[in-house]
């Protein structure tokens, strides 16, 4: 990945790799973060109308 | 009884997915074989694309195209996939249509942002610009502003409910776009060059660069396909979590009464 370009080249994987990244991190740190919050909920005894006897 | 049970078994229909709870079951796995090959085609697309020999007209630059090209046909193809989804709300009232219209957006937004982005790291190198108001680039900035348009009318009302209608009827308006950007290299004169891959015909492309490039759309593709069901998985975490808080909201005004 010589040459005059390899710079553009360069910019364009990084910022390709940045943005996967990003989507890949939001993608899994929202489900841990949810997941958190119903455990949270369910502790203290809230349960939807659905799962109520 | 028995008898009747025996003579007519049950058939898995279409509704039988669209249950929320079956779908976070099934989606755990599913989303890690999809995770799995999706590293494994990023892996040889890359690999076969950093040998590939250079173009005789662009040189190295066209290693940009094995990722530009594939974020471009993503950015129509996750809109497309919208909009499909919001016919499924509108018409059968699927109840994961909408959860998939709204997981897409953002990915959709990413997906665009990334093809202006390459595409403009490839343009000033090879046109001499990083940017030029032609119909191809300015349909594809349309398109990552209808995207945003969608992510903020999603956050804009609470109730995911009530905003869900709305959400389908502006997808489905914005749907009028797509066949422009699609076909805007071939109703206008535009820098930006034809079709060379999804023609009729053979490909406009030889196989040294046509082969990675294929390898790394399908990787892009599974990526997303990946993406898309962690999306669907977090709305619907995001919807048993207000359902949850409107319970405690209840019973705390039960408390008080």
């Amino acid at each position: 990945m010589t040459g005059p370009h390899a710079a553009y080249i360069l910019a364009a994987y990084v910022v390709t790799a940045v943005v996967i990244a990003a989507m890949i991190a939001r993608a899994v740190a929202g489900y841990r973060q949810r997941r958190r919050r119903i455990h949270e909920l369910e502790a203290q005894g809230v349960r939807r109308r659905s799962q109520r006897g | 009884m028995d008898r009747m049970e025996q003579a007519a078994p049950r058939t898995v229909s279409f509704w039988d997915y669209a249950n929320p709870n079956r779908f976070l079951s099934m989606a755990g796995p599913v989303i890690m074989v999809l995770g799995a090959l999706s590293v494994v085609l990023f892996a040889l697309g890359l690999w076969m694309a950093f040998n590939a020999p250079e173009d005789y007209q662009q040189g190295a630059t066209v290693l940009i195209m094995f990722i530009h090209v594939p974020a471009s046909w993503l950015a129509m193809m996750c809109y497309s996939l919208m909009s499909l989804s919001a016919i499924g709300y509108l018409v059968w009232r699927h109840p994961l249509a909408d959860v998939s219209l709204r997981a897409g957006a953002p990915l959709g937004a990413a997906f665009t942002l990334l093809a202006l982005v390459t595409g403009s790291l490839w343009g000033k190198p090879m046109w001499g610009a990083w940017w030029v108001w032609d119909a191809r680039l300015t349909s594809v900035l349309v398109l990552f502003l209808i995207y945003l348009g969608i992510i903020a009318l999603a956050r804009a009302v609470e109730d995911p409910a009530t905003a869900a209608r709305s959400l389908a009827i502006v997808t489905l308006v914005g749907f009028v776009n797509i066949p422009i950007v699609k076909f805007s290299v071939d109703w206008w004169n535009t820098l930006h060059q034809p079709a060379s891959v999804s023609r009729f015909a053979r490909p406009a492309m030889d196989t040294a660069f046509l082969y990675p490039l294929l390898v790394m759309a399908l990787g892009y593709t599974v990526l997303f396909l990946t993406l898309h069901l962690m999306g669907m998985r977090n709305e619907i975490l995001d919807r048993r979590i207000r359902s949850l808080a409107m319970s405690k909201a209840g019973k705390s005004t039960e408390g008080a009464g």
